[in-house]
């Protein structure tokens, strides 16, 4: 099956390692990815006043993209998941807002909100499986422990993003447990890294990553998943030391087609 | 040609508000058949219905209508009126310009043309109908009790007072309820077990109330008077006239790792049990999911060491078919489930309880024999955090919480705290709350005392996450009279999780008829004129299956709820409503489609002799309907597909000259 893939700017520079994976794994699951040809940056986080429209454009041309494939749009980052989810919900529900939006862009250009945006887990989950997924294992991942870390933009505003309970997720486990490793739950799953505040205040950043890892040790996991280039710097920069890897990093190892990091 | 008066009634400003009363008056007097017309403040009152009553004399009318307030509200009063005067009850209509028009609109010149046109139906109406007389029916002199918790024990014991004989359904194995499981009782602080056991006893003992526990109802069938009800007793595989509940069984039962439901699964019992030791019955009770000698036929230990031989491996499930001439529901409530409050981690974490765990607790009968130890190492907490509002008042998470509020959990959170602080001084405990509601009689004192006194600490806020690490429990939490984000490291977390109608409850309200909103919980006859009777006849409501209560409102309800029993069993006749269906045997073709869409079986065929033409005589099938079972529901007059059937007081008609008098 085809679907239109929207890597989203980190993912061509600090976090190759995410979109490379998802590339390939997607390969193995006989999903293609294409990839729009102008893409541009999704905008970096949804802003919630209701006259900022510029900066939802390059999300609603991706969408149309998409649209005009026919084609669900897929993407792995969860801030740029998160934009283009909330800029579709947006478009579809709020006529003001998507009066305004096709006003700015050519006619060709306009968007009727028909796009279905996913993200990559819920690609694996919805479309492919979990079951088929477990199929493709030739490594499993056994003995290990690992924490599935949703961060907050993810899974929330919930009624938008529509992907898992916010409270209480399973979608992240239940990928864990399929590709054979041990699923911790830890309670601060879902609790914000700190996020852009890195920049601004790290001391503060320091205190919400730490005290996320720091948890997360004393769960006895090795390691924290996340699908996040934001929480992978923050919780390895300012957190405690435990090892974070990407959701697609991991699907690669149990593959069996994760590259050798000592060959390099 | 009728002689109708109309009478419209302001009902202070509710309809004058928004409907020019005097302008309807006056138009109406010029419809049809309407010989006095007048308006009047409060046509409800001594002197509004003075009004109807001279006027029906005085202009001799043989119709009223009153635009007035919905019929449910006081189409009784105005038959009544009629009545006292000398007129038929049922040539009086109701024309319904306050719920139906005043309160849902805002232009007085809408308002009442609207009005006007309501009452020129109600005036189409009444010209066609005719007077009525209630049939009679007898009544069963027994009462239906379904659920034996305080609710439904306190209402058996009045009406068993009264001398009536009831029966209480009970679907656990003993009586007794949520009340049992508690510890103490706010505002005194009586031992819970203390002041129901003492009731149970009584219930047991009553020679007019008989308790079927461990079953069910499962068939309701009749009407107010005569309900025809099929209780099934669920095999319990122990002969409950034999056991003399010794317990020898449930000590040599070696089935020992069933979840103790009592104690909400926080210790285990066996798979033969008696649930507390003054369960009443005091019978024990094989559990089929766990019993080894029901699953595979090898054991027999209770058998065994039971010298009353009242062991019954092989008994079945048995029905009982009984009449009663009330029902009274009272299937009370359970605690919601937590397992959509993550952020509380409730589920991760043993050491967050929810409230009734806590009594479980902290009750000398419980699990800890009253120890206050926390469930995961069984060590004594000291800091103890309580969030109230846990699924309560939860407007923006309907799909996982309640829009109301349970009403209870304030006072017992202030009664948990006190207790605590008083029984282990050395602990600190919190209280978040979003608001603390305590108006009740001697409620707010003891709230105050909790604080004050006990020195309790009450937050104002909600606590966002619970976090458990190692062993203690990370609580996040707002301040919201200080600003300020609080963290405490707590030993033992408290849920006070919203209250919710028993399960059981939505299928018995379709087995009655009776009505339930939004939330499951059975709606009133009146909320507040009728708040113990359900709008079905004969159907009473006792304690939180009406709503949120605690002790002595549902103690008080249950009284009230016996009383209006007790009212209705007193009577030896009732009067039927004359409200029903009626065939017109030429018409009808014999096609049964009126059968099968009664939902009340009031409706029969036979082969009757007519007269046909030249003398002779056909045998046809018609339906006749039983007056005394019909409800005059309708049902029968839209099913019927050559028109015999027609509903007396709702004719087709009537209906049909209100619709043209409305579209004219």
């Amino acid at each position: 099956m085809k679907v239109t893939y929207f890597p989203g700017c980190t993912l061509r520079t600090k976090a190759k390692d995410l979109d490379k994976y998802a590339r390939k794994c997607a390969e193995i699951l006989d999903v293609t990815l294409e990839e729009p040809d102008d893409w541009q940056c999704c905008g970096g986080v949804f802003t919630t006043s209701r006259d900022e429209i510029a900066t939802k454009l390059s999300s609603v041309r991706a969408l149309k993209a998409a649209s005009d494939k026919n084609q669900p749009l897929v993407t792995v980052c969860s801030t740029c998941h998160n934009v283009i989810k909330q800029t579709n919900y947006a478009m579809q529900n709020d006529e003001e807002f998507s009066s305004r939006v096709n006003n700015y862009l050519s006619k060709e250009e306009n968007y009727d909100g028909s796009a279905k945006v996913l993200h990559y887990l819920e690609l694996l989950r919805d479309t492919v499986g979990f079951d088929k997924v477990k199929e493709k294992v030739v490594k499993p991942l056994e003995g290990k422990k690992i924490a599935a870390y949703y961060g907050c933009l993810l899974l929330r505003p919930g009624k938008v993003m529509q992907m898992d309970d916010p409270e209480n997720p399973t979608i992240m486990e239940d990928l864990i447990r399929a590709l054979g490793a041990e699923a911790v739950v830890t309670p601060y799953r879902n609790e914000c890294c700190g996020s852009y505040i890195s920049l601004e205040n790290p001391e503060s950043c320091t205190k919400r990553s730490t005290k996320i890892t720091k948890n997360v040790e004393t769960y006895g996991a090795d390691m924290i998943l996340t699908a996040c280039p934001m929480c992978k710097y923050n919780l390895e920069k300012y957190g405690s030391g435990v090892p974070v890897v990407y959701l697609t990093e991991l699907l690669a190892e149990a593959f069996g087609v994760k590259e050798d990091e000592n060959a390099k | 040609m009728q002689r109708i008066g109309v009478f419209v009634c302001w009902c202070g400003s509710n309809i004058a508000g928004t409907v020019d009363v005097k302008a309807v008056a006056e138009a109406l007097k010029n419809e049809p058949g309407v010989v006095f017309s007048t308006d009047y403040q409060y046509m409800c009152s001594q002197a509004g219905q003075d009004i109807i009553k001279n006027a029906i004399k005085e202009h001799n009318l043989s119709g009223i209508v009153v635009c007035s307030c919905s019929p449910r509200m006081h189409e009784q009063t105005f038959r009544k009126t009629a009545q006292a005067a000398g007129l038929n009850p049922y040539m009086v209509e109701i024309s319904n310009i306050r719920e139906q028009c005043s309160w849902v609109h805002k232009d007085m010149e809408k308002g009442t043309e609207k009005a006007i046109i309501l009452g020129k139906a109600a005036i189409a109406k009444v010209n066609l109908n005719a007077p009525l007389t209630p049939g009679e029916s007898p009544v069963t002199k027994r009462a239906l009790v379904i659920g034996g918790g305080i609710a439904g024990i306190q209402t058996a014991l009045d009406i068993a007072d009264a001398g009536f004989p009831v029966d209480i359904v009970e679907t656990k194995p003993t009586i007794g309820g949520k009340m049992a499981q508690l510890d103490k009782t706010f505002p005194t602080l009586d031992c819970a077990a203390c002041i129901l056991t003492p009731k149970m006893v009584d219930a047991g003992q009553s020679d007019k109330i008989r308790i079927f526990s461990y079953s069910e109802v499962s068939q309701v069938k009749g009407f107010v008077g005569n309900f025809d009800v099929t209780i099934k007793k669920k095999a319990r595989y122990v002969k409950e006239d034999l056991c003399t509940g010794c317990g020898l069984c449930t000590e040599k039962c070696p089935q020992k790792k069933v979840p103790n439901e009592f104690n909400l699964g926080m210790d285990n019992r066996r798979a033969i049990y008696i649930p507390f030791a003054q369960a009443v019955p005091k019978v024990a009770t094989i559990d089929a999911d766990y019993c080894t000698m029901l699953k595979s036929g090898k054991c027999g230990v209770c058998s065994k060491v039971c010298t009353a031989g009242a062991i019954d491996y092989t008994q079945k499930d048995e029905y009982i078919e009984e009449k009663y001439g009330a029902i009274v529901v009272a299937t009370g409530y359970n605690p919601i489930s937590m397992d959509k409050f993550d952020e509380y981690a409730y589920n991760q974490s043993k050491d967050v309880i929810t409230s009734l765990e806590f009594e479980r607790l902290t009750n000398a009968a419980g699990p800890t024999a009253g120890k206050l130890l926390r469930p995961s190492d069984n060590k004594h907490p000291h800091t103890i955090v309580f969030v109230q509002c846990v699924g309560s008042r939860c407007a923006n998470c309907a799909e996982k919480g309640k829009e109301y509020c349970s009403k209870i959990c304030c006072m017992y959170t202030a009664k948990h705290a006190m207790l605590t602080r008083d029984k282990y001084p050395d602990t600190d405990v919190y209280v978040f709350y979003i608001d603390v509601r305590t108006p009740g009689k001697s409620f707010d004192e003891f709230y105050r005392r909790a604080v004050e006194e006990y020195g309790v600490h009450y937050i104002k806020g909600m606590v966002g996450k619970i976090a458990p690490e190692g062993d203690v429990l990370k609580v996040q939490a707002s301040d919201l009279i200080n600003n300020k984000q609080i963290h405490i490291d707590a030993d033992l977390v408290v849920l006070a999780a919203a209250i919710e109608p028993d399960k059981s409850a939505r299928p018995l309200a379709t087995m009655l008829t009776a009505s339930m909103d939004t939330n499951d919980f059975f709606t009133e006859a009146h909320p507040k004129l009728r708040p113990v009777e359900s709008p079905t006849a004969g159907v009473f409501l006792s304690g939180a299956c009406q709503g949120p209560k605690d002790i002595p409102e549902t103690v008080a309800q249950a009284g009230a709820a016996a009383s209006k029993v007790i009212g209705l069993l007193a009577k030896d006749k009732l009067m039927g409503n004359p409200c029903v269906a009626h065939s017109n045997e030429l018409m009808c073709n014999g096609c049964s489609s009126c059968e099968r869409v009664c939902p009340y079986g009031a409706i029969t065929y036979s082969d009757k002799e007519f007269r046909m033409p030249d003398r002779t005589v056909a045998i046809r099938r018609v339906a006749s309907v039983n007056e005394a079972v019909c409800q005059g529901c309708g049902a029968c007059t839209v099913a019927c597909p050559s028109g015999a059937m027609d509903l007396k007081g709702f004719a087709n008609n009537q209906i049909v000259a209100e619709v043209d008098a409305i579209c004219k």
